[in-house]
């Protein structure tokens, strides 16, 4: 008994310095990589100082024409700040992007609705009906979204499929194939009023590339692109995003 | 511009991580059991060993799912042919699944094949509908690397599209291997997320039927005209508001809303009125495919594309997407470390979004 006490008690101890001296490896590791971001960071704003100031000449010319339809999410905490949320739609307006869905997923944005359509001149709220065609040169179309209109919408929507499934049922023709498609469920959430174009760029602003919620059913061939924090957003990595969006080719499965 | 050269420097160094072992791997089988070979493959065994450790003393992922894009690309630099391509892809998720199940990660997914990928030359679709049956053959033979490492294979999607051949081996492969409990490879075949969230509808809309039925019992069963809940729905702009819709009609197969009156009815009354239970966020869920594994933790797509072409939309809302700039073929096990690395800088940030559901 007392032999196998004591070996227990040098094993137990190196195991535990063992385990200590992975967990220092574990962290030393993420300094080198938090080191690297940190490179990396300043470099971006090299990069972001030179586009905004022009001297890139490719990033001057922007081909809007791919961008019909721009999506950002911001962090729920970082939407807060409505004086950023405002600034970055001056930036799109400035640089000519038309239509734009903000998303978050507390709803913050929607609550700061009145607040952003006070300051800024040249925007207006994207209606349901509107078509994504652009109508007009000026204004900047703003849609804001919340998981209402995502997750919660399609459940909705759902009900919507199964009333009709049980409006439908006494009549002799098989019906439920007809009502259980992705066109029906389309037109059941723009019903809804929950059904806005699919987005062709999504950028998220916030510390995880995650879309955080956005409604799903609109996501299929979206580019996510993660622009960081929204309080060191800077105009230069923006139009990089853009152009670099410009450039993407898709097979959409082909 | 500088960003892009740094990131090149680390994929290059990746890579030639990468092309040393498979150097290693090739002098080990070319020189068969020579004993410095047998040395070298058990030193980078224990390399191999230490670095999971290391990374275990973080958070790991216990679900990561893999875009398997770029076979085509990898197939065309190389000039092979595409079905070339597409074995050279299998290779490398056999590679990669060995790194995840060696490092405690229990659930892989991998989507193999999308519903709009039927849109492709009948003859490419054909031949990747062949390879998978050789491979799911190939993977059921004793000795493989399920039973290594005890893996319980699903098939997600909706099986229905495929050649029946194909249905068979994979329906073969599921019940062989029901029994393994260690770890789980989920593979999309004829799947997309749309498509499956229309079929979790489904599901759900026949389950509320059949718990309408039973507590009906023997009585007829009523129509319902179209009368749900309140709903809110956006109004103009110069209302800025929203305006509660009590009624939705059917006109002609056509949903309209209607406006009525403020009074509001809680969906509960609404229920027992009916008869018939509404479908809740939670129905719709379990119903999903991919109902049978938990959420992912990391999506990762190869090939530098940043977008999730209709794969697991619903799932990956607390999701971090990484898409390294290796094809499908080239990507090893530095790939997946890399991805892990930054899983664990953000795991704290992401716990606590979930923890706010």
């Amino acid at each position: 008994m007392g032999s196998t006490n004591k070996l227990r008690g040098p094993n137990c101890w190196t195991a535990q310095v063992g385990s200590f001296s992975l967990q220092l490896i574990w962290h030393f590791i993420h300094f080198i990589i938090s080191t690297c971001f940190f490179v990396l960071g300043l470099a971006g704003a090299i990069d972001s100082y030179l586009i905004s100031s022009g001297l890139l000449k490719k990033y001057n010319d922007l081909n809007l024409g791919k961008l019909r339809y721009l999506a950002i999410v911001v962090d729920s905490d970082e939407a807060r700040q409505t004086s950023k949320v405002i600034k970055l739609l001056q930036w799109l307006s400035d640089i000519g992007v038309k239509h734009v869905c903000l998303y978050d997923e507390e709803g913050v944005l929607k609550k700061s609705k009145d607040a952003i359509l006070e300051k800024l001149s040249h925007i207006r709220l994207f209606e349901e009906t509107d078509e994504i065609l652009p109508l007009d040169q000026k204004n900047l179309n703003l849609e804001l979204a919340s998981p209402s209109d995502g997750k919660e919408a399609v459940a909705k929507a759902a009900n919507l499929l199964f009333t009709k499934h049980l409006e439908l049922r006494n009549t002799t023709e098989d019906h439920w194939e007809n009502i259980f498609t992705e066109a029906q469920m389309t037109e059941a959430l723009r019903a809804l009023g929950c059904s806005g174009p699919e987005p062709d760029l999504l950028l998220v602003y916030g510390p995880a590339r995650c879309h955080l919620g956005f409604p799903p059913w609109r996501l299929r061939y979206t580019e996510i692109v993660h622009m960081g924090s929204l309080k060191s957003m800077k105009y230069g990595l923006l139009m990089k995003a853009i152009y670099k969006f410009t450039l993407v080719r898709q097979n959409y499965g082909k | 511009m500088f960003m892009c050269m740094f990131l090149k420097c680390l994929e290059f160094g990746g890579h030639v991580c990468t092309n040393w072992r498979n150097l290693l791997v090739e002098h080990i089988m070319q020189h068969g059991s020579s004993s410095s070979s047998k040395f070298m493959g058990t030193i980078c065994g224990f390399l191999r060993k230490c670095l999971f450790k290391a990374l275990s003393a973080g958070p790991i992922p216990s679900h990561i799912a893999f875009i398997m894009d770029g076979n085509r690309r990898y197939a065309k630099r190389r000039n092979l042919a595409e079905g070339d391509g597409h074995r050279a892809g299998f290779s490398s998720l056999m590679t990669i699944l060995g790194c995840c199940y060696d490092l405690g990660i229990q659930h892989t997914t991998v989507y193999a094949f999308s519903i709009d990928n039927f849109k492709r030359r009948p003859d490419e679709v054909q031949c990747l509908m062949d390879l998978m049956v050789e491979k799911i053959e190939e993977l059921l033979k004793t000795g493989s690397v399920l039973d290594q490492y005890g893996i319980r294979i699903s098939f997600i999607g909706n099986l229905k599209l495929l050649n029946e051949n194909v249905q068979i081996a994979a329906e073969k492969a599921m019940k062989a291997t029901a029994s393994n409990n260690k770890a789980v490879l989920l593979i999309c075949v004829a799947y997309t997320s749309r498509d499956e969230i229309v079929h979790a509808i489904e599901r759900s809309c026949e389950q509320k039927l059949d718990e309408a039925n039973a507590f009906a019992g023997n009585e007829e069963i009523k129509v319902m005209t179209g009368q749900l809940d309140e709903l809110e729905v956006p109004t103009s702009p110069s209302n800025c508001g929203v305006k509660r819709v009590k009624e939705v009609e059917m006109k002609n197969g056509n949903f309209k809303h209607v406006e009525q009156g403020s009074h509001q009815e809680k969906s509960d009354d609404i229920e027992k009125k009916h008869k018939y239970p509404f479908i809740k966020l939670v129905d719709i869920e379990k119903n999903m495919y991919m109902a049978v594994a938990p959420d992912p933790d990391i999506v990762i797509r190869s090939s530098g594309e940043t977008r999730l072409s209709n794969f697991l939309l619903w799932q990956t809302a607390y999701c971090p997407l990484y898409t390294p700039e290796a094809l499908w073929p080239d990507m090893g096990l530095w790939h997946l470390v890399w991805a892990v690395l930054s899983f664990q800088r953000s795991y704290s940030y992401l716990q606590k979004k979930k923890k706010r559901l």
